[in-house]
């Protein structure tokens, strides 16, 4: 009895030590950090956080398997391998990095200016602006479901998100930055210090935000733009009445061996994430862009571009690399009127061969722009922040 | 006199009589002893190769529904669930039949010679399209479609067979990204590309199709593990094909075996569509084989096409297209064993013609090799004419007698998810747009509707199927009447367990 009492004794006052150094320990801390976490600690929709605090993709297309593991196929297909693992204050310091304008070299433009979530994180031009109001040569990309893609930018030139960004950051007529001076201005901000001691905690707090630091958060914001869940997902899962007649004509056109789109445009993302040559037009009789035929040093490749995913791609028009067509109609119309209508006269491409004549009718194109706008899912869209580190005001 | 003739009358009209009473009897009986499928049946797998045994067979399930002539094949298929068998009896179907389902068996049913009939009129695309694993289709006459009288995107284990394809337009059978399939016994022609195609897929076996005045007979592309036997390929442009075709996502093709074949006459006029691969075959091609690699010609008889009997090209060679860097273009490892060949090479054409010229020689090669690829073989190079096989060594096998079947021992099974994981996917993957533990989004904290449905995953499958607007500080939920019973009980089940 009594030896019980002595343990029971010892360990209450074992506990009021220790409970006594955690609010010691604790004290200390308040008095070194003022800061309250400005970053989410939650994982955005369509990941769930790990015990190692990342982020891990979650949806219904992981029910399914892929031939090959190659994230191609029909309608239960699973999905190319997803770039994921970041941690929720990664993603959210993220978010504030992507639309803060201070990212430009003067201050104007961020990367929203060109990827606007309510254009679906395209810009709603042929093609964007740049810099002192340059007209730039291609159609911003959308950025929905980037963390599937093997490769960026419309002629293929980047593997990641990382070497991607460097190139709109620090191009002369696009955002005009330097690594320097990015760095620099970054490290201004208390802020924005305060977050990145957040998101990185490894950090010693004294020392410098880095420039992997930024590219890193920005790539992690990215990659948690997810757009799974369309009317057309819900028929891919089961649900047959999710897609009115209309739209299930449209998708049986789409699949058929006719028009071909599927054969490029494969579910579940719908790209195959090769190139292709279909030979179309640039608006206003711009010279041809060779494409693919440059970074690649490849005249087999000339007027190759990277297959775009079309989630979404209702909201991103106008259409093609140099946004030559206004619609959706349009754009369908274009293959059906020819192979290599459109090719100028003194240019010798090789054209995909899934260009062909379908002689698609007028009916089935627009069963075609039905089917097409039943790719549309923007539940997931993230939120713009209300105020910036910067103090200046999110642009878009 | 007269009674004879009333005599002769007579019976003749007992026999009419009997006749027309044999016959409705019989008809009637024969139409309903039509047998049914023998359901998915796996021929040979893993079995020797001396005994008729099935390997292992998929009965059905389900319900029989049955299509008859007037009715929709279509409506049919949407009615089905899976397992379930739909037979079509005589007729003419002039529709698209699509099935994004699961294990459902299309049979037709052949009633003294009257085949249920797929006409596209030359206005439909495709006949029958699928994306579900476990389909199968039998004795249907599939004609003039645009596009494919049947393809299967990402369906696995799938049988097509006993089919009579005439003029489908593109291709014929065309199954594309599945795994572990059988075609046989089809017999198809006039097809603009390929009559069978098998596309960016894996252990298929091809076995005793009749494919004739096709572009192409048999093409096996970006495909690996395929045994090709026993099919009768004639007056097509090209007989039978084994290749990789340059910037598909599925880059390779190898493990090819193409046996027992007839590959005779193949000189059938090129009318492939400008720009497809096939389009580039020069009429009187037995066999080509492009950059595919460990593909083996056995026993074959390849007669009579007046190009070559067998061509082995690399991509640059045979197919030059926009390059692709993943994809590697040279014809390695072939192995060419003992075949009958004769015949062949009578009127060369093209490149053929002109490099047989330079050796003096008027006639296309039995076997016709050119650029690169390394480690081909060939069993009895003496036997044949031959061009550019000096690099090929003796085949260090004699026969591939031990391998029956390419397709794999048991049915390719789905990804299997359970219960919890199921909900965690549809949770994170759907209703983590809305809802999130300790934060409020669009609706409640999820705390507040483990609080509201408290041990009652019933009650929030009731409320996400028609949620009725309850409190005035959210906005309504949309339903989720499109998550199958399943998901629903695993998400709700997954909600209530969520600790954070």
């Amino acid at each position: 009895m009594s030896k019980k009492n002595f343990i029971l004794k010892s360990s209450i006052s074992g506990l009021l030590l220790v409970f006594l150094m955690v609010i010691f320990a604790s004290n200390n801390k308040i008095e070194t950090y003022e800061a309250l976490p400005k970053l989410n600690s939650n994982c955005p929709p369509g990941f769930k956080k790990n015990v190692n605090n990342e982020c891990i993709a979650q949806n219904l297309y992981m029910q399914y398997n892929s031939s090959n593991n190659k994230g191609v196929g029909g309608l239960q297909t699973g999905l190319p391998k997803i770039r994921d693992g970041f941690s929720p204050q990664e993603i959210d310091l993220g978010r504030y990095l992507f639309f803060d304008p201070i990212l430009s070299g003067d201050g104007t433009m961020s990367c929203a200016s060109c990827h606007d979530p309510s254009k679906g994180f395209s810009d709603g031009q042929k093609t964007s602006t740049g810099n002192n109001k340059q007209k730039l040569k291609r159609a911003a990309p959308s950025l929905w479901n980037v963390a599937y893609l093997k490769n960026l930018f419309w002629d293929g030139r980047a593997t990641t998100l990382e070497e991607q960004m460097q190139e709109p950051l620090f191009s002369k007529i696009e955002m005009n930055n330097s690594p320097e001076n990015l760095v620099q201005i970054i490290n201004s901000i208390e802020e924005y210090r305060n977050m990145f001691t957040e998101a990185y905690p490894k950090k010693d707090e004294n020392s410098f935000i880095e420039l992997n630091e930024i590219y890193k958060a920005l790539a992690a914001f990215q990659s948690s733009l997810i757009s799974l869940n369309s009317k057309y997902d819900r028929y891919a899962h089961g649900y047959h009445e999710a897609l009115n007649k209309n739209e299930i004509e449209g998708m049986n056109v789409f699949r058929s061996f006719v028009a071909r789109c599927a054969e490029c445009h494969t579910p579940p993302l719908f790209t195959n994430q090769q190139f292709a040559v279909i030979g179309s037009p640039e608006p206003n009789g711009l010279p041809l862009d060779p494409g693919a035929q440059i970074p690649f040093n490849d005249s087999t490749l000339r007027g190759a571009f990277k297959v775009p995913s079309l989630r979404n791609i209702e909201k991103t028009a106008p259409y093609m690399h140099s946004g030559n067509f206004a619609t959706l109609r349009e754009t369908v119309e274009f293959y059906t009127k020819g192979r290599g209508h459109a090719v100028p006269k003194n240019e010798n491409l090789i054209i995909h061969w899934h260009i062909w004549e379908p002689e698609l009718s007028d009916y089935e194109l627009d069963r075609l722009v039905d089917f097409l706008k039943s790719l549309t899912d923007e539940t997931f869209t993230p939120k713009i922040p209300e105020t910036l580190p910067s103090g200046l005001n999110p642009s878009v | 006199m007269k009674s004879t003739v009333l005599k002769f009358i007579s019976a003749i009209v007992i026999l009419a009589i009997g006749v027309f009473l044999g016959k409705s009897l019989f008809s009637s009986v024969s139409e309903t002893t039509a047998p049914l499928p023998s359901t998915m049946t796996y021929r040979n797998a893993g079995l020797s190769s001396d005994t008729t045994q099935i390997a292992q067979s998929k009965t059905f399930t389900g319900e029989i529904l049955e299509v008859k002539n007037g009715s929709s094949i279509q409506e049919a298929v949407t009615k089905a669930k899976p397992g379930d068998l739909i037979r079509v009896f005589p007729g003419t179907y002039s529709e698209n039949v699509f099935i994004d389902k699961d294990d459902i068996s299309l049979q037709g049913v052949v009633i003294k010679g009257e085949w249920p009939t797929l006409n596209g009129k030359k206005e439909i695309n495709d006949a029958i399209l699928y994306s579900g694993n476990g389909i199968l289709i039998e004795n249907f006459k599939i004609v003039n479609y645009k596009g494919n009288a049947i393809m299967g995107q990402a369906g696995n284990n799938f049988v097509i067979r006993n089919n009579w394809i005439i003029d489908t337009g593109v291709y014929g059978i065309f199954p594309q990204y599945g795994k572990n399939g059988l075609i046989e016994h089809n017999v198809l022609s006039k097809i603009a590309d390929a009559a069978i195609y098998v596309g960016m897929c894996d252990n298929v076996d091809v076995l005793h199709n009749e494919v004739f005045d096709n572009v192409a007979g048999i093409e096996i592309e970006n495909s690996r593990h395929c045994l090709v036997e026993n099919n009768y390929a004639h007056n097509n442009t090209g007989g039978l094909l084994a290749f990789v075709t340059p910037g598909l996502p599925i880059k390779t093709t190898f493990d090819v075996i193409l046996r027992n074949n007839f590959v005779v006459n193949n000189n059938h006029e090129n009318f492939g569509a400008p720009g497809s691969t096939v389009s580039g075959i020069p009429a009187g091609t037995g066999i080509l084989i492009m950059a595919a690699d460990d593909v083996i010609v056995e026993n074959n008889i390849i007669t009579g096409n007046n190009n070559t009997g067998i061509t082995i090209v690399d991509l640059a060679t045979g197919d030059p297209k926009a390059n692709d860097p993943n994809s590697e273009g040279n014809p390695d490892r072939v192995t060419i064993l003992d075949n009958i060949m004769f015949e062949n090479g009578n009127d060369p054409t093209g490149e053929i013609k002109a490099i047989m010229l330079t050796q003096l020689d008027t006639k296309g090669p039995d076997i016709f090799a050119y650029g690169g690829g390394t480690g081909s073989t060939i069993r009895d190079k003496n036997r044949y004419r031959t061009f550019g096989l000096d690099g090929y060594g003796i085949a260090q096998i004699t026969d591939t007698k031990d391998i029956p079947t390419m397709m794999t021992p048991s049915p390719v099974p789905p990804r299997s998810v359970s219960k919890q994981e199921l909900g965690e996917l549809t949770y994170y993957g759907v209703c983590a747009g809305c809802h999130a533990f300790g934060t409020r989004l669009i609706g409640p904290p999820t705390e507040i509707i483990q609080a509201i449905h408290n041990d009652n995953p019933q009650g929030i499958v009731d409320y996400i199927t028609k949620p009725k607007n309850l409190r005035d500080d959210y906005p309504e939920m949309p339903p989720q009447d499109y998550l199958s019973n399943e998901a629903k009980m695993a998400v709700a089940e997954y909600i209530l367990s969520i600790k954070q």
